[in-house]
């Protein structure tokens, strides 16, 4: 077990630098000197070269590659272009955001959607079968923005019950991780559904039922166990969508996350910002898998990891 | 002389409904009675309604089917009516089962001890010691090597033949009085088959135990049963003592199950197949089930089902030409006279 958890670590090395080359490209790849953006339109060439030279720009690219991962892997994105601050001061406050924002979202589609998902399942075809159906394609279909003014529309504006905008209270909490997890709860729901019924119809919850247990012990220690890989599978790939629905989420409640960053410094061509931005996220997405793979092993003893 | 009879199915009805309503009548006029402590052996082809009745005994059909009638006693006890909470503390206790695919009948994702516990705690209360010391006992008993580490292991980690041994030591957990067997060799190779059989005989000697066997072979039957019901079309077609069957088959369709079995006791030069197929579930003739491919066939047989008439000997038989009503050849033997050893 150590030995595969150290070894996809090791494999991380590669999938991260190609995340990083990406990265740094970003900016070189981007039209426009950022010398000169910095510097402002109007500047003269000697201030322009002088901030080239500041930043490191009139070297050769690899050898600026070299001293972005170099600084990267000591956390040192240097300072923004815009406000001056190191990049990590201003990035570390809204990072921690946007997490427990996908987080908890990520906690909601769960709960909802696996829930959902096993009653569907168990009573297949029943009425509550074809309501979560229908509403879980509502769910699905629905841009997660539109649902978020919609609720900021009822909740707050028309009854008053939550707060429509910002971060932190318990009250101002809920509508954006409904708004955020509810597509997550909705994918979820439908993959528990399908993989509970696949579950089901297999011979040994026939032996688990064969043997006199309950009908609540066969569905959660029998069948369960055993649909949860594709569940997983599902979590998984659905947090990488939640960090960037984030983004949007954060727009409409007017949240001061990362995604929010992000878009602004974007719009500023704040490089530095926006590079470490990313390659967080990137970072965060690729260790999600990494638990992921991990929790395989976990569940089914049959995957092979040496 | 009348034996203690510990199971005793009654004109069973087994049906299942399709997406549209439509009703098939997977088992329709199953009977048979088990003395305590014999093998009674369920013959029939794919479809016959063997496994459905089987299944039926333990109400473990699935969501779409129900039991439409009919009366199954255990102990005198009829287990269909018992509530949902009753048959479940038979489950696995007073009945076992063991099924025809070990590969996928244990779940992948326990170890088989854990799996033999649940029964051994919801039914008899014991605690993880106690249950560790009676798990030994049964991989022991079916014949497991070094069950203290096998009981630690995950069902891909056993053989076909160890895991059909998993399932009867689990079957057998709770000292049932009864185990149905639904083709426990099918899916196994012929060595490994011979051993689960003689496995389960041995048991049964030692347990006391009273066994169904369910099989589409007549060498198990020959092999390891005192009864048989012979099944056709969701019917038991004849019910009789195993030498009496093989001497002496009284049905048309047990006679063609005869001709076609290849037999090592007398020498064939071909084998004799029943002609035609069976019948499809949900377009059953009308008269007696095997009449469209009966060679004895009358009028009679196609317009009328027969019922299964109870003979002095205790065996049963559902056929016309055993009837006062009998419309064909007064002199005809169903018997191939050719292949009488």
């Amino acid at each position: 077990m150590l030995k595969f958890i150290i070894r996809r670590l090791l494999q991380l090395i590669p999938v991260l630098l190609g995340v990083t080359i990406i990265v740094f490209s970003l900016m070189h790849l981007t039209p426009g000197n950022p010398a000169h953006i910095i510097a402002g339109e109007n500047a003269p060439p000697e201030t322009v070269a002088q901030i080239e030279k500041r930043l490191g720009l009139d070297e050769p690219i690899p050898v600026q590659f070299y001293h972005f991962v170099k600084d990267a892997v000591m956390l040192d994105f240097g300072n923004s272009w815009r406000t001056s601050l190191p990049v990590t001061t201003e990035l570390w406050p809204r990072f921690w955001v946007t997490f427990e924002l996908a987080v908890y979202s990520m906690i909601f589609s769960i709960v909802v959607g696996m829930a959902a998902g096993i009653i569907s399942a168990v009573r297949q075809y029943s009425w509550a079968d074809v309501t979560v159906m229908l509403v879980a394609l509502f769910g699905l279909s629905m841009p997660n923005f539109w649902l978020g003014l919609m609720l900021m529309q009822w909740f707050s504006i028309n009854l008053g019950w939550l707060p429509p905008t910002g971060w932190g209270s318990p009250e101002q909490i809920i509508l954006p991780v409904i708004t955020l997890g509810t597509s997550g709860a909705a994918v979820i729901a439908r993959m528990t559904r399908s993989s509970m019924l696949d579950v089901i119809s297999q011979d040994y919850i026939r032996t688990a039922r064969a043997k006199g247990l309950k009908e609540r012990v066969i569905t959660y220690r029998h069948a369960l166990k055993n649909a949860l890989i594709p569940i997983v599978t599902v979590i998984g790939l659905q947090f990488g969508g939640l960090l960037a629905g984030a983004v949007l989420t954060e727009s409409v409640f007017a949240i001061n996350g990362m995604g929010k960053l992000i878009v602004d410094r974007i719009l500023a061509r704040d490089f530095p910002v926006v590079q470490a931005g990313i390659l967080v996220i990137a970072v965060v997405f690729v260790f999600i898998n990494l638990l992921v793979d991990i929790s395989y092993k976990f569940l089914n003893k049959r995957i092979d990891m040496d | 002389m009348k034996e203690e009879i510990i199971l005793d199915v009654r004109d069973l009805r087994t049906s299942f409904f399709d997406d549209e309503g439509f009703e098939i009548k997977a088992v329709d006029g199953v009977s048979f009675e088990l003395p305590k402590g014999k093998t009674l052996g369920i013959v029939g082809e794919s479809g016959s309604g063997k496994s459905i009745t089987a299944l039926s005994i333990l109400r473990l059909i699935a969501k779409n089917g129900k039991i439409a009638g009919g009366e199954i006693l255990f102990n005198n006890r009829d287990l269909t009516k018992l509530s949902e909470k009753d048959i479940r503390s038979i489950r696995g206790n007073d009945i076992s089962m063991i099924f025809q695919e070990p590969m996928t009948s244990l779940n992948p994702v326990y170890t088989i001890g854990k799996q033999i516990y649940e029964a051994l705690k919801i039914h008899q209360g014991m605690d993880k010691e106690q249950g560790k010391k009676r798990i030994i006992e049964l991989l022991e008993l079916v014949g497991i090597p070094s069950p203290e580490q096998r009981m630690k292991q995950y069902p891909h980690e056993l053989s076909g033949g160890m895991r059909q041994r998993v399932m009867i030591a689990m079957a057998l957990a709770c000292n049932p009085k009864l185990l149905i067997a639904d083709e426990p060799t099918t899916a196994l190779d012929v060595t490994i088959q011979a051993q689960i059989l003689e496995l389960i005989n041995s048991l049964q000697e030692e347990l006391g135990m009273s066994v169904i066997m369910i099989t589409h072979d007549l060498g198990v039957v020959a092999e390891t049963c005192d009864y048989v019901a012979v099944m056709y079309g969701g019917q038991v077609v004849e019910y009789q003592e195993v030498k009496e069957l093989f001497k002496n088959p009284k049905h048309p369709y047990t006679v063609g199950l005869l001709n076609s079995m290849p037999r090592h006791d007398v020498d064939v030069d071909e084998l004799e197949p029943i002609k035609g197929n069976v019948p499809s579930i949900k377009n059953m003739p009308k008269g007696c089930r095997f009449a469209p491919r009966c060679p004895f066939a009358t009028e009679l047989c196609v317009t009328e089902l027969p019922k299964l008439d109870r003979k002095e000997d205790g065996s049963e038989v559902r056929c016309w030409i055993y009837s006062d009503k009998w419309d064909g050849d007064p002199e005809v033997k169903v018997r191939n006279e050719e292949r009488t050893s």
